[in-house]
């Protein structure tokens, strides 16, 4: 919330001077008859994306030379509204001169910033990202052609978040990593969900496989069963090795509450646990020290060993606990 | 030139209705409740303003009109008490609605089917419109109140509110019409047929935004919406909007003596032009004339989304609407084209122009050409009407999401 949201406005307004005048006149709008294609000597591929009965819909025309790969012509037609006409035209001005290879690597975030009028100010609205992410689409289905090929096969992880390109396994990571809870925290932190919001939850513009919240209740979930586990074993007879992240930190912040914190107090200091990292065999426990711990001459050596050994005794013979 | 043709979303407030709301501000600006001259000074305007309301939907003088801030006000008020008096306490456990009621309809339904309430969406037909039949069909024992809306805003399809306040009475089941685009529209007569609660909002007819209003049946008040100083009769609380309620009632005056003019001479012009609008290819319109608001068009144009057409239109000075909503955060298709059950492929692409008694001949042609022009040009666009090769199978009919 806050006043901006508050106020609201015409979407229309946030479009950047080149996304108006691509919608007031595509430039590449138009199509390659076969007869041209056969003329250039070149490869005639027409591939379609999108439905009107979706609310957008694009046709991309590209004139390949068979020798070389290279896309020779590059046209579009679309239906839908003013960004979905300028993203569709950015997208077949960049295929232009490009192999087909490398017009697959082309991201729908490569048609927005091509639209920015300055490289600080997006080019459309939040809501209005994913038009250019059916312009991507597009180029897959058609590089899939040209290939025969599956279009899939272009796409080497699962995007959860399509407008800003943020996959399955980066918010599952960011997710734990921070002990995320909200979609707001999970938005923060990558980005995801700030677009067209269809990745957020069900009912969206796009039907997804996975949804945030998804990610959020699996998590929460996990974290419960972690929860019990600990619970159940005091922490300290519960498998290190077997434990997710978020187990394996719960597990060292009870074994730090209870047995190390207290004697840093005492002596006016304290410490955080920063990171916790498989590094071969070993565990390696990044911690701050904090008040009077950081600077403390036996803070790298006699409390240094009193902390790992705790660790190593409660939790894992193979902890290794790094200052940092 | 620019052409407002958005007349179902707000409309120009009256200069005349301004001019007597004026004195309310800087002049006669005391609180109605207290005890001076100043207080006194605007007794007689918000006498006269509430007169003009109840006349205009022909209340009797023991039921009462409750001014509120606005139509969505008083429509979560009449859910939002039905679900405390007769759901929360059990008596009831059912509300039915249509499944194209305004938002402020449907959001608090759902909010209320979230709170336990178990809620009927009645279906329109092909034509945009609701068979009374339907209503009787979905009563039981556990509903406690019917709420559908006297004309959608999107067609303009006046639905039969007569027949099913008799359904209701029949039934025993409370009645609520939310009657915000009726107003100015078609005869509003509150003691013509049984109804218990009724809507409406005065921008919706040349007044100020701000003021809305809800009808209640004498014996049928519901239960206080705001809590406070008792103004209102206690039903909403809050210190009286005295501009708004002149306002209103100014502005209902108007829309009364206007009624055989909006019913006549605009509904010749709407049809005139969309005889014209009918002429462009591949163009629909689903509600027959006779059976919506005069004032109201909602027309599809195949191939061209509904938005960019609005573009279009906005760059020639034309304001319209379109449900199709790619803006909105939901990007759901127009909700009254897929009720309706049109072709898929037309769910974005309807555009709705709704007059008002300001609209003029000229306006209208203007509007003509420029829609005429945009049609070629962003059909020209579109991939619903682009070239494929011999052979090349479409992928742009089915549905991808």
């Amino acid at each position: 919330m806050g006043i901006d949201s508050l106020i609201g406005g015409t979407i229309w307004d946030e479009y950047s001077d080149k996304v108006t005048d691509l919608m007031n006149n595509p430039k590449n709008m138009g199509e390659i008859t076969q007869e041209q294609a056969d003329e250039m000597g070149a490869k005639l591929i027409v591939a379609d994306f999108g439905a009107e009965s979706c609310g957008d819909a694009v046709r991309l025309y590209w004139a390949v030379a068979p020798e070389t790969d290279v896309i020779l012509a590059s046209k579009f037609k679309s239906f839908g509204c003013g960004t979905a006409i300028a993203s569709s035209d950015t997208m077949a001005e960049l295929c232009l001169g490009k192999t087909v290879d490398d017009a697959v690597k082309i991201t729908n975030i490569d048609v927005e910033m091509a639209m920015r009028d300055n490289p600080d100010t997006p080019a459309v609205p939040p809501q209005k990202m994913h038009c250019s992410v059916m312009a991507y689409d597009v180029i897959k289905k058609a590089a899939a052609q040209y290939k025969g090929v599956d279009m899939e096969s272009f796409e080497e992880e699962v995007i959860v978040c399509e407008c800003a390109r943020i996959t399955l396994s980066t918010l599952q990571e960011v997710i734990r990593l921070n002990d995320l809870t909200t979609v707001e925290q999970i938005t923060d932190y990558t980005k995801a969900g700030a677009f067209c919001k269809s990745c957020i939850k069900p009912g969206g513009h796009e039907e997804k496989d996975v949804y945030l919240v998804d990610l959020l209740e699996e998590y929460e979930k996990e974290k419960m069963a972690a929860g019990a586990t600990l619970g159940n074993e005091g922490g300290a007879g519960a498998d290190f090795a077997q434990m997710t992240i978020v187990q394996r930190i719960k597990a060292v912040d009870k074994v730090v509450d209870e047995h190390i914190r207290q004697m840093l107090i005492m002596d006016g200091g304290d410490m955080e646990i920063l990171d916790i990292k498989e590094n071969g065999a070993n565990f390696d426990i990044y911690i701050r020290y904090l008040g009077a711990c950081s600077g403390c001459a036996s803070s790298s050596t006699g409390t240094l060993f009193a902390i790992e050994n705790i660790l190593k005794e409660k939790l894992d013979e193979n902890i290794r606990v790094l200052p940092i | 030139m620019k052409v407002y043709l958005d007349n179902n979303a707000t409309t120009i407030v009256d200069p005349q209705v301004f001019a007597e709301m004026e004195p309310y501000f800087v002049q006669k600006y005391g609180n109605p409740n207290s005890l001076h001259v100043f207080a006194s000074d605007t007794h007689p305007g918000i006498k006269s303003g509430m007169e003009k309301i109840y006349a205009g939907i022909h209340s009797p003088r023991e039921d009462s009109v409750i001014i509120t801030s606005c139509a969505t006000e008083s429509n979560n008020w009449v859910l939002k008490s039905i679900y405390f008096e007769y759901i929360l306490t059990g008596k009831k456990n059912h509300i039915i609605i249509s499944e194209v009621e305004h938002p402020s309809i449907i959001a608090t339904a759902r909010f209320l089917e979230s709170m336990g309430c178990k809620v009927t969406y009645l279906p329109i037909n092909h034509e945009g419109l609701i068979d009374a039949q339907s209503v009787e069909d979905s009563i039981t024992d556990k509903t406690a109140l019917v709420s559908v809306m006297w004309a959608n805003n999107e067609t303009g399809a006046i639905f039969p509110v007569q027949e099913i306040g008799d359904i209701c009475e029949k039934h025993n089941v409370l009645f609520h019409t939310d009657a915000v685009q009726a107003i100015g529209k078609t005869p509003v007569d509150v003691q013509s047929f049984n109804v218990d609660y009724l809507t409406f909002s005065a921008h919706k007819f040349h007044g100020p935004k701000g003021v809305g209003a809800l009808y209640m049946k004498k014996g049928k008040e519901l239960m206080p919406l705001l809590h406070g100083g008792s103004q209102m009769g206690g039903y909403r609380s809050g210190t009286l909007n005295v501009a708004g309620i002149v306002g209103m009632g100014k502005a209902m005056e108007q829309a009364i003596d206007a009624l055989d003019f909006e019913m006549s001479e605009i509904r010749k012009m709407r049809d005139g032009f969309e005889d014209e609008l009918l002429k462009i290819e591949d163009t629909f319109v689903v509600t027959p004339r006779n059976k919506r608001t005069p004032n109201t068009i909602l027309i599809s144009f195949r191939g061209i989304e509904g938005e960019s057409m609005l573009w279009d239109l906005n760059r020639s000075g034309i304001g319209a609407s379109t449900g199709s909503a790619c803006a909105s955060e939901d990007l759901e298709a127009n909700s009254v084209m897929e009720a309706i059950g049109a072709a898929e492929d037309l769910a974005h692409t309807a555009i709705r122009f709704s007059l008002s008694r300001y609209t003029t001949q000229d306006e209208l042609d203007y509007t003509l050409k420029v829609v005429q022009a945009a049609v070629l040009r962003l059909r020209g666009i579109s991939s619903s009407y682009a070239y494929a090769p011999e052979g090349h199978e479409s992928g742009l009919d089915s549905h991808h999401h």
